[in-house]
């Protein structure tokens, strides 16, 4: 990959950004809900009404409101979330660490795990195993996230009570973090006993994300491996006295590894959007949580900095897969 | 050594046939201590001011800033007012001029003593435009000219507002600290809250939970318990789990069936009460809704007991007007009856039936109230058998507000009005005043009986002139009140729980069973 391939594609990132923004922009404004409706208490009249509208900006026109918010971003200032009265940008900074902790612990629960079946369905090739491997896999892909997150709730945290159900760490626990990336900090810093709780934390609501992502990447890898598995190469190594695992190991994993991951970068994404349900049920504070109360509270700013975040972090990680097969594939550098 | 794509595929695979990353399986800590009480709680807080804002006005957040903030004047779980913060409080004869006196030995949660200026500084702040409360205007501009000496405060009345005193015990009607909000600012009170309430604020994660510890200063005494965690744990599911699997002692707002099947469980309690929200339909004076036939009708047809004992398994009060059993301006009198036949022959004499009925749209939300969309298919169905044919749209509560405010909603709008502080003023008034951006109904006839109660001094002539507006609403069937919403709470049966009628579930009044 040329440096100039780089180079575009990260300016090519500049009007896809600047389109997110614009329709995040009028959409808000488009659909129904108006945040000062909401906020109106049974005393309120028309003027009060009037102020807490001029006191927002929502006043202005339309296009003015737009110009303002551009401006206010090229600053860097995503402007002031109406329900938590705080800066949009350092909510977000406060919040993106626990959910990227989150999305990484998933992903490599759900790769770690799917390429253990697809390799085992793979060396069971034809044979009774494979069935289940297949019917597992078949399970598992058909029941969404948020449904796996209430049945390990109701399984690991209330018939049998070995799992934390709620928040990201215990409540007796006090962490002073300077970055809230608890995980990677507490363990920098030796406090293991933060370290071992995060991690507790974190097992129902990643396997709960994990586990349809597995699913997908297990299925696909497989159906890869197969193929792999019936080309001359693989004969001829088998000719040669290699053992199955072996060759399945040593030659075949890499060729389909390619497409396994190509696949995995875009399942990567909807793992981002799957946090939004997953953090509500487990009550873990990251920016999944917090868009809903966004959007709940039509808080028009936060949920802007919110959807432009998403929109960077879909960027980052399609570029960073396109980085990474090119690792993987060495045909794809002089393409 | 250096990675090359060989050794990363072995190191891959090494790690994936080893399973993933181990993970020790091990009891959770659960079950709060005994100094410590845990909420699962429904609604996350967004914000620490109770007075400006959004989320002041949000009824789901006031058990929390009521630990930690105190309100001018306090409530009874019966709804009757009690001193909080004020110990005397009214009027002149006249109503001309307000008065107040300040508890002796009340302090912030810094020990420094709540004066007649704090109380002043506060009321000026919340009547302020420029403040962000949402009924600064209203309420706390009714009245000015504030002046303190010592404990006592006095002022003047610039508009008379009936229940002025009792907005003192509701909404936005907390005290903030002078000193310290003018020292760190709004955005630094939001991360270094104080009140002079029974807890404050020890640890907080926004989004996830707060940390309470009992304020030693505190002027209402000591608290049963010293710690209070509330989790922020917006999904019933997982509230059912919390409190299920014993990770907290308390939770609210959960499904019906699954309250029936907590309490009965060893170790667990509960108590459903019912509260001051009243689940009701608006009608707007538009299309159909205009013919008096239509309106009367649509009230006679639907059987509020059945929806009560069928649909929500007993939990809710059914009503005839938007006046609660609790509140000031109840009157039993008051009743809409329950007859098909009669609802039929209205509905005849405007030429409608069951062959040729008439048509229209009622909205609803679906899961922003128990049962919400089910209460209205009932309706519905209902309806159907009269000569009713009302089709059904869901919105989500935002768009509700949006419409309402526009006086844009369908003829029949459900929602849930509430009034924690039962005063008809709050209750019918703006629900049903034209000029009130709140209200649906807007015609001449309604607008002149209720507009010279506003500014009413007798109290009792006030009260029974509600009285005779919510007897006239209901003979013109103005708006479809259904019942009372009943709240249930499922506590560990080891603690002395009080439910409130104005829906808090505070950690103050709950104690260990002796």
């Amino acid at each position: 990959m040329s440096s100039s391939y780089l180079l575009n594609r990260l300016l090519l990132a500049v009007p896809t950004l600047a389109g997110a923004v614009t329709i995040t922009f009028v959409l808000l404004r488009v659909v129904p809900g108006d945040p000062i409706a909401m906020m109106t208490g049974p005393g309120a009249t028309e003027a009060d009404i009037a102020l807490l509208r001029a006191h927002y900006g929502l006043d202005h026109s339309l296009l003015r409101q737009f110009v303002i918010y551009l401006g206010q971003l090229m600053t860097g200032d995503l402007g002031t979330s109406i329900s938590l009265r705080q800066n949009v940008g350092e909510l977000i900074v406060g919040r993106l660490p626990v959910t990227i902790e989150l999305v990484l612990f998933a992903m490599l629960t759900a790769v770690s795990l799917a390429l253990a079946l697809a390799l085992k369905g793979t060396f069971w090739r034809g044979r009774w195993p494979e069935r289940i491997v297949d019917g597992f896999i078949g399970i598992v892909v058909a029941i969404p996230d948020f449904l796996w997150a209430l049945s390990l709730i109701l399984i690991l945290g209330v018939a049998i009570p070995v799992m934390p159900i709620f928040g990201r760490m215990d409540l007796t626990i006090s962490f002073d973090s300077w970055t809230n990336f608890y995980l990677i900090e507490s363990l920098l810093r030796g406090q293991l006993e933060v370290t071992r709780s995060v991690l507790h934390h974190m097992v129902l609501p990643a396997v709960s994300l994990a586990l349809p992502l597995m699913a997908i990447t297990a299925r696909v890898l497989k159906s890869c491996l197969n193929a792999e598995m019936n080309r001359e190469y693989v004969t001829l190594a088998r000719t040669r006295g290699f053992g199955r695992l072996r060759v399945i190991y040593s030659q075949a994993l890499r060729n389909a590894l390619v497409p396994a991951t190509a696949l995995s970068g875009v399942q990567f994404t909807f793992l981002i959007g799957g946090t939004v349900l997953v953090e509500r049920i487990f009550g873990y504070p990251g920016i999944g949580n917090m868009a809903i109360d966004a959007v709940i509270n039509r808080d028009l700013p936060l949920i802007q900095g919110l959807v432009l975040t998403f929109a960077v972090l879909f960027i980052a990680v399609n570029l960073l897969i396109d980085l990474f097969i090119t690792f993987l594939d060495p045909r794809l550098r002089h393409d | 050594m250096v990675m090359n794509r060989r050794s990363f595929l072995q190191v891959a695979g090494t790690a994936s046939l080893a399973g993933g990353l181990p993970l020790a399986f091990s009891p959770s800590q659960v079950q709060a201590a005994g100094d410590t009480l845990t909420i699962a709680y429904n609604v996350s807080l967004p914000s620490w001011d109770p007075t400006t804002g959004l989320s002041s006005v949000n009824p789901g957040l006031q058990s929390i800033w009521k630990s930690v903030f105190d309100q001018y004047i306090d409530q009874n779980p019966d709804l009757s007012f009690k001193p909080g913060v004020l110990t005397e409080w009214g009027w002149n004869a006249d109503k001309t001029r307000v008065h107040m006196k300040v508890r002796d030995g009340a302090t912030w949660q810094d020990g420094k003593p709540i004066t007649g200026e704090d109380i002043v500084w506060n009321l000026n702040r919340a009547a302020n435009p420029d403040s962000g409360n949402p009924v600064g205007g209203l309420i706390w501009g009714s009245v000015g000219n504030l002046k303190a000496n010592g404990n006592e405060v006095t002022g003047d009345v610039n508009a008379y507002v009936a229940d002025f005193f009792k907005w003192m015990a509701f909404l936005t009607g907390y005290i903030l600290p002078p000193h310290h909000y003018e020292k760190v600012g709004a955005e630094g009170f939001e991360k270094d809250p104080m009140g002079s309430g029974p807890y404050r604020v020890v640890e907080f994660v926004r989004g996830s939970f707060v940390r309470l510890e009992a304020y030693d200063g505190y002027w209402g005494g000591k608290p049963a318990f010293r710690n209070v965690i509330f989790k922020f744990v917006t999904d019933a599911t997982s509230r059912v789990a919390e409190v299920e699997s014993g990770a907290s002692d308390i939770t609210l707002a959960i499904p019906f069936e699954e309250y029936d099947r907590l309490k009965a469980k060893p170790g667990l309690a509960g108590v459903a009460t019912p509260v001051s929200d009243i689940a009701m339909i608006f009608f707007n004076d538009t299309g159909p809704m205009e013919d008096a036939n239509v309106r009367k009708a649509a009230a006679h047809a639907v059987d509020k007991d059945t929806i009560v004992n069928r649909l929500l398994r007993g939990y809710g009060v059914p009503l005839h007007t938007l006046q609660a059993p609790e509140y000031a301006a109840f009157d039993p009198t008051t009743t809409v009856e329950y007859n098909p036949d009669l609802a039929r022959s209205l509905l005849a004499a405007s030429g409608y039936s069951t062959d040729n009925p008439v048509r229209f749209t009622i909205q609803t939300t679906r899961g922003y109230l128990p049962k919400d969309y089910e209460v209205i298919q009932a309706v519905v169905a209902m309806w159907r058998k009269v000569g009713i044919e009302a089709e059904i749209e869901v919105y989500e509560v935002a768009k509700h507000y949006e419409l309402r405010a526009t006086d844009t909603l369908a003829p029949a709008a459900f929602y849930n009005w509430g009034d924690s502080i039962g005063d008809p003023n709050d209750s019918t008034g703006f629900a049903m005043f034209g000029p009130s951006p709140h209200s649906t109904w807007d015609t001449d006839d309604l607008d002149a009986m209720i507009g010279p109660l506003w500014g009413e001094k007798d109290e009792a002539k006030r009260i029974a002139g509600w009285k005779a507006v919510d007897k006239y609403i209901a003979k013109n069937a103005y708006v479809l009140p259904l019942y009372q919403q009943v709240q249930p709470v499922i506590y560990r049966s080891n603690l002395d729980f009080t439910p409130h009628v104005a829906n808090y579930v505070l950690p103050f009044t709950t104690k260990p069973k002796d």
